[in-house]
């Protein structure tokens, strides 16, 4: 194994909603949310971490979005990736899956001699598990998704379980292949101190810019755009996204007409008596 | 105008899965006013043994093809199949359940076809839209379930969705129409056939929504795995299936099989009971369907009295032995 490339995404935490990003009318201000590391692109991370420190494999990992998503590639760089690369331009704005994932697949292709991708299995906040796949496509790599462990590691080849509904899947496969991992596949590893020291110290001395201070530790981070990865515009973004948001609805929390029952004998009591009437003799 | 469903079989019974059973009736329904044709897909290594059963749902025809290299999922082999099914075909809209093999292979076509994908519908509707005529309006929730978003796909064709297996319904009467099966003369390469599979494991199955007519469910403050069992008490006595929300499957109170809830399963019962669970929206997208909702909390102030038709203020751990008390006097 050569090169790994992990795809991370910067997230709004939808998981921990607290009273401070709801709004009076009772729906979310999505803007008040933590941004986070996607969670399982942090199992996909700790699964390539795992192949490097077995193999002499280097882990790169890429993430699409606003200049904010170096959070996540330094977070990556604290935890051991060799490098990084924020993929971001105006021109990526609006972008459905089949448009990222055409992104991505150039940025895959820029870092070349790539023999392994790995993703988390969905964001939390699309969910739609998509993205993964799509990239294998654009890559004409194999693929397993929903991969629960990684039981083997070979020069041109892995043993992963995949998670079926009703079965567990234990799957050889040859190298290249994209893999998307769910949350049951390890313990994503914590930041390294000392890699966060060093980073930090640089950044003290010279108030340069991540990109000045990841070259002086080894680290790249790069940053790249539309013409860096030669892409074609009409297939990035709002353009090269066939579905479009027609509407959107905030979900409201408004209560509606309900029977009441007092939590004392007598509620409890007649609260039985009418689920055994309606639901256990009928 | 047609449409395509994505034709699963369950593994382990060979039967249909009910998914496809609820994607064909939602498609009769969709292309019904337009005297539109809804065409099944299915490739694997044989067809499922129940196959007949879509016409009841009201599938028109079905078009497949088997080999015995496919029996398990190959993404590249399958989406290949498929693709030149829908190719061959030219549907306005292809439907998969959004179940493991269907969110592997349904975006590997989507992306080879450049065609729009839109995951985990909660409804589907044609109208029409513009100068564009009749399209598909797409509606998911999205952000954990706090938004809940309508997709559209204006411009291309083949339209493309998912629907989670349980969101869709069934109709009350069957429907009967002729059966009509075709093979499909697929262009086949060995070379598709990408994974090996050296083991397959069943899953014991512990849990089973489908027929629970009666699920009681434990949230956060229920408090710790032991407490749990008050849930499965409660439970037991009604003879119904428990479940949880995603806090208590978090938390380790009870294993994954038995979450209720957007990333859990979606569950449509006579009777849902909430004990202890605030009602987080991810939880209510699974649940608030059901027939009947009872919410125990002792927060009078929690979200799921926002979707309950009964509700009890109370603490659980005092008012589920007195509900288990009565049970056992009515019995």
């Amino acid at each position: 194994m050569k090169r790994i490339v992990v795809l991370a995404k910067q997230v709004p935490d939808t998981a921990n909603i607290t009273g401070d990003a709801m709004k009076e009318d009772g729906t979310v201000n999505r803007a008040n949310l933590p941004a986070i590391f996607n969670p399982e692109d942090l199992n996909a991370l700790e699964m390539a971490l795992e192949i490097k420190d077995q193999t002499e494999a280097k882990v790169f990992v890429i993430s699409m979005g606003p200049p904010k998503a170096i959070e996540v590639l330094k977070h990556a760089l604290y935890m051991g990736a060799d490098e990084v690369m924020l993929v971001s331009d105006r021109k990526f704005a609006g972008a459905d899956t089949l448009a990222t994932s055409y992104v991505l697949a150039g940025a895959i292709n820029k870092i070349g001699d790539v023999d392994l991708v790995l993703a988390g299995r969905q964001a939390i906040d699309g969910d739609t598990a998509q993205v993964g796949p799509q990239v294998a496509d654009k890559l004409g790599f194999n693929q397993v998704t929903y991969v629960s462990r990684l039981s083997e590691i070979n020069k041109d080849y892995l043993v992963v379980e995949r998670d079926g509904e009703v079965q567990t899947e234990i799957i050889k496969t040859k190298l290249p292949v994209l893999l998307t991992v769910t949350s049951e596949a390890n313990e994503p590893r914590y930041p390294n101190c000392l890699n966060m020291l060093k980073y930090f110290r640089s950044d003290l001395e010279s108030k340069s810019s991540d990109v000045d201070i990841a070259k002086k530790n080894n680290w790249i981070i790069a940053q790249k755009g539309l013409e860096d990865l030669r892409l074609d515009e009409n297939r990035c973004g709002l353009k090269g996204s066939p579905t479009k948001v027609h509407k959107i609805k905030s979900i409201t929390l408004a209560g509606g007409d309900m029977q009441m029952y007092d939590a004392d004998h007598p509620g409890i009591k007649q609260l039985i008596n009418d689920i055994t009437k309606d639901y256990i003799e009928a | 105008m047609k449409t395509i469903i994505y034709i699963e079989k369950n593994p382990a019974t060979k039967k249909l899965r009910n998914v496809s059973l609820e994607l064909a009736y939602k498609a009769h329904t969709l292309m019904k006013p337009f005297k539109g044709e809804v065409v099944g897909v299915f490739t694997g290594d044989e067809l499922p043994q129940d196959c007949d059963e879509l016409f009841k749902y009201g599938i028109n025809r079905v078009i497949y093809y088997t080999n015995p290299k496919l029996a398990s999922i190959q993404s590249i082999a399958y989406k290949n199949i498929i693709e030149q099914m829908i190719k061959s075909e030219e549907p306005d809209i292809v439907l998969f359940g959004a179940t493991h093999n269907g969110r592997d292979i349904a975006p590997l076509i989507a992306s080879s076809l450049k065609a729009g994908l839109t995951a985990d519908c909660t409804q589907l509707y044609i109208d029409d839209y513009k100068d564009k005529g009749k399209i598909l309006f797409q509606m998911r929730p999205a952000f954990g379930g706090n938004i809940l978003a309508t997709i559209i796909t204006p411009d291309d064709r083949p339209m493309m969705a998912t629907a989670r297996e349980g969101v869709m319904l069934l109709p009350e009467k069957t429907l009967d129409h002729p059966v009509k099966t075709e093979k499909f003369k697929a262009d086949f390469k060995d070379e598709w056939v990408l994974n090996e599979f050296l083991e397959i494991v069943p899953k014991q199955k512990k849990v089973d929504f489908s027929t629970a007519n009666i699920i009681v469910s434990g949230g956060a403050g229920v408090g710790s795995r032991e407490n749990f069992e008050l849930i499965r008490q409660l439970a037991h006595a009604l003879k119904g299936e428990v479940g949880a929300s995603r806090a208590a499957v978090d938390f380790g109170f009870i294993e994954k099989d038995h979450q209720v809830g957007q990333t859990g399963s979606v569950v449509r019962p006579k009777l849902y009971i909430a004990c202890g669970i605030s009602g987080q929206i991810q939880h209510r997208a699974g649940m608030e369907e059901s027939n009947k909702i009872i919410a125990l909390n002792k927060d009078p102030d929690a979200p799921i009295f926002g979707v309950a038709h009964c509700g009890i203020v109370g603490d659980l751990h005092e008012v589920i032995p007195v509900m288990l008390h009565y049970l056992k006097e009515e019995a």
